[in-house]
């Protein structure tokens, strides 16, 4: 299977007032197109770092990192975020979901960035697709965690994407609503064929993946393909 | 950036994604808009209403005048003149005006009165506003028609015996108003007409009365008045008569129209910068709430450029509301004005929107309001889209050209506004830096009052006291905007205030020394020893008595002034070298007077005559010590040698002149005198006005109560109307702060929640508003009032001339109506704070 993810010998330091504060150190893998990769770790450990290195919310401090065979160095803001647009999609811990637009709104916002005129009927398909079909005009504060985070899915495959990001995405529901959600992600998933890395504190969903990269103040320490 | 973003603001999407953001915010961001209807509607309704007026006055250019041509002199029309006048032919008028006292038997005391003394059928345009309608004509074969304010405040009405001088005569009718001519004038000088026939039968003019000669022209129709009096004008010259034509009056109308619409769109700005200053503060809230949603948008594809023009076309959306509200207020201010000015305008000005004037105050308004939300608006561009996954990062924040652009744009906007409306670089750059000293005073005072409230705020205070206080240095404060607004305006009204108390005050404590109050003139030399016995009578004593002698300039330096009028580079200003000067013979300097040249001219010894003169007339006439003048004394010319330059102070009650001659040079020349007293009383002035009126009824007696009841008058007038424009910055600022309380009404609402969540009362919290909105009023007050002082104090002393003072109860209340407004409003806007359940909060948080 080809390459979706490259990450060759990615550093990331911030600038403190005491000198330079590495976060993540030398950091190197593949993800293969339509695989399943979870970041474990402990807090501070780089995880969430990573994650946007990876989806180009960032670039490195050094090395390169290369989403479909693209490199994301050289790459301006703009340039990331047309690549986003085009390959990317994301789930969050805390749903982001546009607090002033309903839910059928908030999931055609990635396909209307792209210029696309028939975002209405994919988005409403997606969120029949997620249960929400009785729900498309209701507002975030409208609906439960579970609903947004499941509006969110439906927003992350829009765009029909090659690679799906998500910080950790049931770190703010309770243990039956995380289930549920958790099968849904899996489910669009595999129906896609799009790859998932995400981002996570929860072993069980991390064992869900084909593989766990493990990571500790900042570096790869167990590197897991099941 | 700048061509992406143009590009995206053409893209349906941005403007729909604009529109669908705002659903939460929409009220308080139209809140906002509202702070700049108000400076934008008063640029449209002045802007507008000035096109009405340059309509007017071409359309009644001609009744501005009342004829096509008027000719003037300080001297009566002697053979030369009625020659002249014969020669340039046509429909012809004449008018006599003098300064006299107005009597009403049956009322208490005079009044100061100009009188115009009228033969044929002038004016030949237009017509004077008479009640009933027909006096105007009435009048011209018997009886006075009278200014409405003189007989409103005797209380006469038309029928009432008057008396002016030695004539008594009948009231015909009431003047409403005379075309060309405003209604401060007439506050100023209110007027009186009668025949020519009536004034030359009752003996009003005689040898060396001040005077005014004019003589106006109807000529056929089509008639190139302009060519004629280039092609007369060395005779008018050398005959020295003021010219004025239907153009020039529609020149000079025009020019001090301008100037007033000028200066009243320079006040209605300030409103509108305010209102900038407004619509900054709130774009900077909404775009802070909106960092998270900008941050999602990046992450999901969105550029840069896309984001920034979501926000930007909310921005031009607020902007567009604001300037389509301020042009429909605009519309009905406009219909005010008329009202409003009704004083200081010389015609008729009718109703009618001039869409080109709205437009331009629209773009001007909406160039303003989106410049001013850029500057917050720029931070949208340097939120990370990692702010989604981690809400503490930072935006990277680098030299920022766009800034320093938007900031120059923000200049150049403000600075060509104030250059087209005052049409002088060093006006604008004065009212520039003084609008800059403000702001940055009341920021200054802003960033002061939060360092001191962090630094000094301790455990000692109460505990509501220290709540209430630290919310002015608090993250999201909303004092630096506050202050900024309250204060600004308070500064605007306050110094109006002052300065007008002042200058009263000014006029007043003349009247509390032991200096003159009262002027006698028009003494007759025949008169003077009887005048001052019927002073002596009435127990009043003679303070200064000065003979007048007027009289021309015939030639200065060996140059005759026909020649110096010809020339148009010798700097001398003509209506100095036509002018009437009313000079004296003294043999030492009066006490408002201070040598700053030469010595105190003695006798005349020879056949120069050695003359102190005023220090400012001789810089006009461009003279200098020992430099030679030719008087035409009343026909008899008299060479004259500067032999002393004088400082004089004008505003002392007592006869001053610019030119003194010594002993034994005027004194056989025709002259009136002048005589100075001191009324103890109100009651003691209308004894002696009653017996100079009954003795000498030709004799003028001005009380310095009447001189200060016209000024007062004159400044009332002026003040309502600068106080109606500074409504609008005062109304911009409530707005301001009525916005601003809504917008940190939600932070409010979950500060109040947490608060009563650890166990303080609703009375605690409402202690704890109460206190923040005090403290914020005292200051804004404070600094509004002391920045006036400055203010005041810098009008009073170089524009005025006067000595400041500080009325400390004016002071006083201000500062407390501040307070009390401020609190008041930020009281109402923060009702039903108290009222949110906890419970809603804690979910939502």
């Amino acid at each position: 299977m080809s390459a979706i993810i490259e990450v060759r010998r990615v550093t990331k330091s911030f600038a403190t007032a005491a000198g330079p504060l590495p976060v993540l150190k030398e950091i190197s893998f593949i993800v293969a197109a339509g695989a399943t990769c979870s970041i474990v770790g402990p807090s501070g450990s780089g995880k969430t770092t990573l994650l946007g290195l990876c989806a180009g919310l960032d670039q490195p401090s050094t090395g390169e990192v290369l989403l479909a065979g693209r490199s994301f160095a050289g790459l301006d803001e703009d340039g990331l975020a047309r690549l986003r647009s085009e390959l990317v999609g994301f789930v969050f811990q805390n749903f982001q979901l546009i607090p002033t637009l309903t839910a059928l709104e908030n999931v055609m916002v990635p396909a209307e960035l792209r210029g696309e005129t028939h975002a209405r009927d994919h988005a409403v398909a997606l969120l029949e697709r997620v249960g929400l079909g009785e729900r498309l005009g209701h507002y975030p504060t409208q609906l439960s965690g579970g609903e947004q985070q499941r509006v969110a899915l439906a927003r992350a495959f829009i765009n029909r994407p090659q690679v799906l990001f998500a910080d950790e995405p049931t770190g703010n529901l309770d243990a039956e609503t995380s289930g549920r959600i958790v099968e849904l992600l899996f489910e669009l998933n595999r129906a896609a064929g799009t790859a998932l890395v995400l981002v996570t504190h929860d072993l069980e969903l991390s064992a869900r993946t084909q593989r766990t990269i493990r990571l500790r103040g900042g570096a790869v320490v167990e590197d897991v393909t099941r | 950036m700048i061509l992406a973003t143009v590009q995206q603001l053409f893209r349906p999407w941005t403007w729909l994604m604009a529109w669908r953001d705002s659903r939460n915010s929409r009220r308080r961001l139209v809140v906002f808009s509202s702070s700049i209807v108000l400076g934008i509607g008063a640029l449209v309704a002045i802007a507008s209403f000035g096109k009405n007026l340059e309509e007017a006055i071409e359309l009644q250019a001609k009744s501005l005048l009342g004829a096509d041509l008027v000719l003037g002199s300080r001297q009566s029309f002697g053979d030369g003149e009625k020659k002249l006048f014969g020669e340039l032919g046509g429909q012809q008028a004449s008018e006599t005006s003098f300064s006299s006292m107005i009597r009403f038997p049956a009322g208490e005391g005079g009044r100061l009165v100009q009188v115009r003394a009228l033969e044929g059928p002038f004016p030949f345009y237009g017509s004077l506003e008479t009640d009933p309608p027909n006096a105007a004509r009435e009048f011209r074969s018997g009886g006075a028609l009278v200014e409405e304010g003189v007989l409103i405040q005797y209380g006469a009405k038309v029928g009432d015996v008057v008396r002016i001088g030695d004539l008594t005569t009948k009231v015909v009718g009431s003047l409403k108003k005379v075309p060309g001519e405003t209604l401060v004038f007439a506050t100023i000088a209110p007027r009186v007409y009668l025949s020519l026939g009536e004034v030359e039968r009752a003996k009003l003019i005689r040898d060396g009365s001040l005077a005014r000669y004019k003589t106006f022209f109807q000529f056929p129709a089509g008639t190139d008045v302009g060519a004629l009096v280039k092609q007369r004008r060395p005779e008018f010259d050398q005959l020295r008569l003021s010219v004025d034509t239907v153009k020039q009056r529609q020149e000079n109308l025009g020019r001090s129209m301008e100037n007033l619409t000028n200066f009243l769109s320079l006040v209605g700005f300030i409103a509108l910068l305010l209102g900038g200053v407004g619509v900054a503060s709130a774009i900077h809230t909404h775009v802070k709430q909106k960092l998270s949603s900008v941050a999602v948008l990046r992450c999901l594809g969105a550029t840069n450029a896309q984001t920034f023009a979501v926000y930007l076309a909310q921005a031009m959306a607020l902007g567009a509301i604001g300037a389509a509200g301020g042009a429909a207020l605009g519309v009905v201010v406009q219909l005010g004005l008329p009202r409003v000015l009704a004083d200081f305008l010389p015609l008729t000005v009718a109703f009618g929107v001039t869409w080109g004037a709205v437009a331009e105050s629209m773009v001007a308004g909406f160039g303003i309001c989106v410049l001013f939300a850029l500057l917050p608006l720029l931070a949208v561009r340097s939120v990370s889209p990692l702010v989604a996954i981690r809400a503490s990062v930072q935006p990277v924040v680098g030299r920022d050209y766009a800034r320093w652009g938007v900031i120059a744009l923000l200049v150049l906007g403000i600075g060509g506004f104030l250059v087209r409306h005052t049409e002088r670089l060093r006006d604008a750059a004065g009212f520039g830096l003084g609008l800059l000293v403000a702001f940055l005073t009341l920021a200054g005072a802003a960033k002061l009052l939060v360092w001191m409230t962090r630094r000094f705020i301790g455990p000692g205070l109460p505990y509501v006291w220290r709540q209430g206080l630290a919310n002015l240095h608090r993250p999201g404060n909303r004092t630096l905007l506050l202050l900024t607004s309250l204060g600004l305006g308070t500064f605007l009204i306050v110094t109006l205030l002052l300065v007008q108390q002042t200058l009263l005050t000014q006029l007043v404590s003349s009247r509390q020394d032991n200096r003159a109050n009262t002027v006698l003139f028009d003494i007759q030399t025949d008169q003077k020893d009887a005048v001052a016995a019927l002073l002596k009578e009435q127990g009043l004593p003679v303070l200064d008595e000065a003979p007048v002698v007027t009289m021309r300039l015939q030639s200065i330096k060996g140059i005759d002034v026909e020649e110096q009028l010809g020339r148009k580079t010798n700097g001398i200003p003509s209506w100095v070298l036509r002018r009437e000067f009313r000079s004296t013979y003294r043999d030492s300097l009066a006490d408002a007077e201070k040598l700053t040249a030469g010595s105190w001219p003695q006798r005349a010894t020879n056949d120069v005559v050695p003359v102190s003169m005023e220090a400012g007339i001789a810089k006009d006439l461009r003279v200098g010590m020992g430099d030679e003048i030719v008087w035409d004394i009343q026909g008899v010319p008299m060479k004259t040698r500067v032999a002393a330059l004088r400082e004089v102070d004008w505003r002392r009650v007592q006869p001053n002149f610019f030119v003194v001659f010594p002993p034994a040079s005027l004194e056989a020349a025709p002259s009136f005198h002048i005589m100075t007293t001191r009324a103890g009383s109100t009651e003691a002035s209308a004894n002696l006005q009653r017996a100079v009126a009954q003795k000498f009824p030709t004799i003028s007696t001005i009380d310095v109560t009447l001189i200060l009841q016209t000024v007062d008058s004159v400044l009332g007038k002026v003040v309502f109307v600068i106080r109606f424009m500074a409504l609008f910055t005062v109304l911009t600022g409530l707005l301001v702060l009525t916005g601003t309380i809504l917008t940190g009404r939600f932070q409010r609402v979950q500060e109040s929640v947490l608060l009563r969540t650890l166990g303080a009362t609703r009375r605690q919290v409402r202690h704890i508003l109460l206190v923040e909105y005090a403290a914020l009023g005292a200051l804004a007050g404070l600094t509004g009032v002391l920045l006036s002082v400055g203010g005041a104090w810098v009008l009073s002393r170089f524009v005025f001339q006067v000595e400041f003072v500080l009325p400390v109860m004016i002071v006083a209340l201000s500062l407390g109506l501040v307070s009390l407004l401020t609190t008041a409003i930020g009281w109402l806007g923060s009702r039903g704070v108290l009222d949110e359940p906890p419970l809603v909060i804690l979910r939502e948080g």
